[in-house]
């Protein structure tokens, strides 16, 4: 009789979440109807799902994920691959670690948004402030991890390529980088949520188009519906671009996730 | 001779305090010999190995080496405990890894790698990951990446250490077997007498605190030697004599009268 139950209970986890969240919602759908939550501040989810395909239809959303999506892009691949080159290099090399290391660690708990207002004096109230301070959100988490990937490598890795007489670029191609692989996706995975968390805030601040102005318009103009349609769209770019990485990261790193799944 | 340690010593500082590792190493390697260095936990026989393979830098003495320092040919490669393979690397590529560091190209070493992969008869794991293969299986990958990079000197350092005994008897041989068609200087590290005296043509017995050289033994068994060696009555004659030298420290160490 256990052994059924504990099948029953198998068979029923996967599916879990989803009833979680499908019950909720129509607790939430009921209530908004029934009246008993404000349909102002909490419309029901049909009306919210309708108002975001609207939006898709009448090409309201496009500009603006657009907007969002290549300051994204622009400002990960700036402050991401720096974030990159200084963490590996830092991981690599315990003078470099030493003279920048307490730097990183004065600048990194510094909430990224509040230099903003900085960032605008020096880069002007453009594009660029924008992508700097998005840059800055994708650059620390990445050095960090890298840092990390590279010094969590076994250190008779460094024997091997000393003792067979590898070139420092080898040793930097053949295990610095492919060994460190793991810990850099886990870097690349975080980066791109902190990127995305500013950029959704400095377009609450200043912009004139993407994601966090419909969020701020929709708040002024109180059509909520906007604002959950908005949050909607933001989830479901972070979600699908951290699958994205996931199976990009056992693609090229099929050992470790192969390691991690023997684990479990 | 391969090459010879003249008064090697070395010492480091470890909680202030200062510890000799080794203490005035003095002994001459011949070509193509198989030589054991043989001890106790913590005698220092690692670090002498780590010091032959330029590893590590001696605080004193020195190695005068008589092979030739050409470029494009290893003086050593050394085969470590274990994780010395490279996880991100197919078995192949990490067979080829010691033709790589020497400049041989992709396809050559690859076609290198498959033929020797493929007469120890591991050809079902040519692309396999190190993580898919047994601890065996991985130590054989990195007795071949080893022997196929072609040093002069082949550095083992306990190789088969961590592996079970019944495992550890078939790759004893599976070495020697290698070693008969590849032959090599090899300096093997081992806490193991009887593996020590199954392998070597030459022991140097250490002692540790500091570690030195007690004895050299020349072992007297024939070419090629096997499992059934083992039960040879000088086996157990040389065992019983090195294990007489040893058994005072261990005794010691575990704080045991005797």
């Amino acid at each position: 009789m256990r052994m059924t139950g504990e099948r029953l209970w198998l068979r029923l986890e996967p599916w879990l979440p989803i009833l979680i969240v499908g019950l909720g919602l129509i607790g939430w759908e009921t209530a908004s109807r029934a009246g008993l939550l404000s349909p102002l501040f909490f419309p029901p989810p049909t009306k919210i799902l309708n108002t975001l395909l609207q939006m898709i239809i009448n090409g309201k959303l496009l500009p603006h994920l657009s907007a969002t999506l290549s300051r994204l892009a622009i400002g990960f691949s700036i402050g991401g691959l720096s974030g990159l080159v200084l963490g590996l290099g830092m991981g690599w090399s315990p003078r470099l670690r030493t003279v920048v290391d307490p730097l990183i660690a004065a600048l990194h708990p510094i909430p990224k948004i509040a230099i903003f207002p900085l960032i605008m004096i020096i880069f002007g109230i453009g594009e660029a402030s924008k992508v700097v301070a998005i840059a800055i959100a994708a650059f620390f988490p990445m050095l960090i991890n890298c840092m990390s990937g590279v010094r969590q490598l076994n250190p008779v890795y460094f024997e091997v390529t000393e003792n067979y007489g590898a070139s420092a670029w080898k040793t930097f191609s053949r295990v610095v980088f492919p060994g460190s692989l793991p810990s850099i996706f886990t870097g690349v995975r975080l980066a791109v949520n902190m990127a995305m968390v500013i950029a959704i805030a400095v377009e609450l601040l200043a912009a004139k188009e993407g994601l966090g102005v419909i969020i701020w318009f929709s708040w002024q103009t109180l059509r909520i519906e906007e604002l959950y349609a908005s949050l909607i769209v933001i989830g479901v770019l972070g979600f699908g671009i951290n699958l994205a990485i996931q199976s990009i990261s056992r693609k090229l790193a099929p050992w470790q996730v192969e390691q991690s799944e023997r684990q479990e | 001779m391969v090459f010879e340690c003249i008064e090697l010593s070395k010492s480091y500082v470890s909680r202030g305090a200062e510890v000799t590792a080794l203490q005035s190493v003095d002994f001459t390697v011949r070509e193509q010999e198989f030589v054991c260095i043989v001890g106790p936990s913590g005698c220092g026989k690692t670090t002498l190995l780590k010091i032959i393979a330029g590893l590590i830098e001696p605080t004193s003495g020195k190695i005068v080496f008589s092979i030739p320092q050409s470029n494009g040919h290893l003086r050593s490669a050394m085969v470590f405990q274990e994780q010395g393979l490279f996880p991100w690397m197919s078995v192949q590529d990490n067979v080829a890894f010691g033709l790589e560091t020497q400049g041989i190209s992709l396809a050559e070493r690859r076609e290198l790698a498959s033929d020797f992969i493929v007469k120890v008869g591991l050809a079902g794991f040519m692309h396999s990951f190190p993580h898919e293969l047994s601890g065996g299986m991985r130590q054989r990958v990195a007795i071949l990446r080893a022997f196929l990079a072609n040093p002069h000197i082949l550095l083992m350092d306990e190789p088969f250490g961590a592996l079970d005994s019944q495992t550890r008897l078939v790759m004893q041989e599976e070495l020697l077997r290698i070693w008969r068609d590849h032959r090599k200087t090899v300096i093997y590290v081992t806490h193991d007498i009887e593996e020590a005296i199954l392998l070597g043509d030459r022991l140097l017995v250490m002692s540790g605190r500091p570690g030195r050289i007690r004895q050299e033994i020349n072992i007297p068994l024939e070419r090629p030697r096997h499992l059934a060696n083992r039960d040879h009555p000088e086996v157990a004659e040389i065992r019983w004599h090195i294990w007489k030298m040893l058994e005072d420290e261990v005794r010691k160490d575990l704080s045991i009268l005797s």
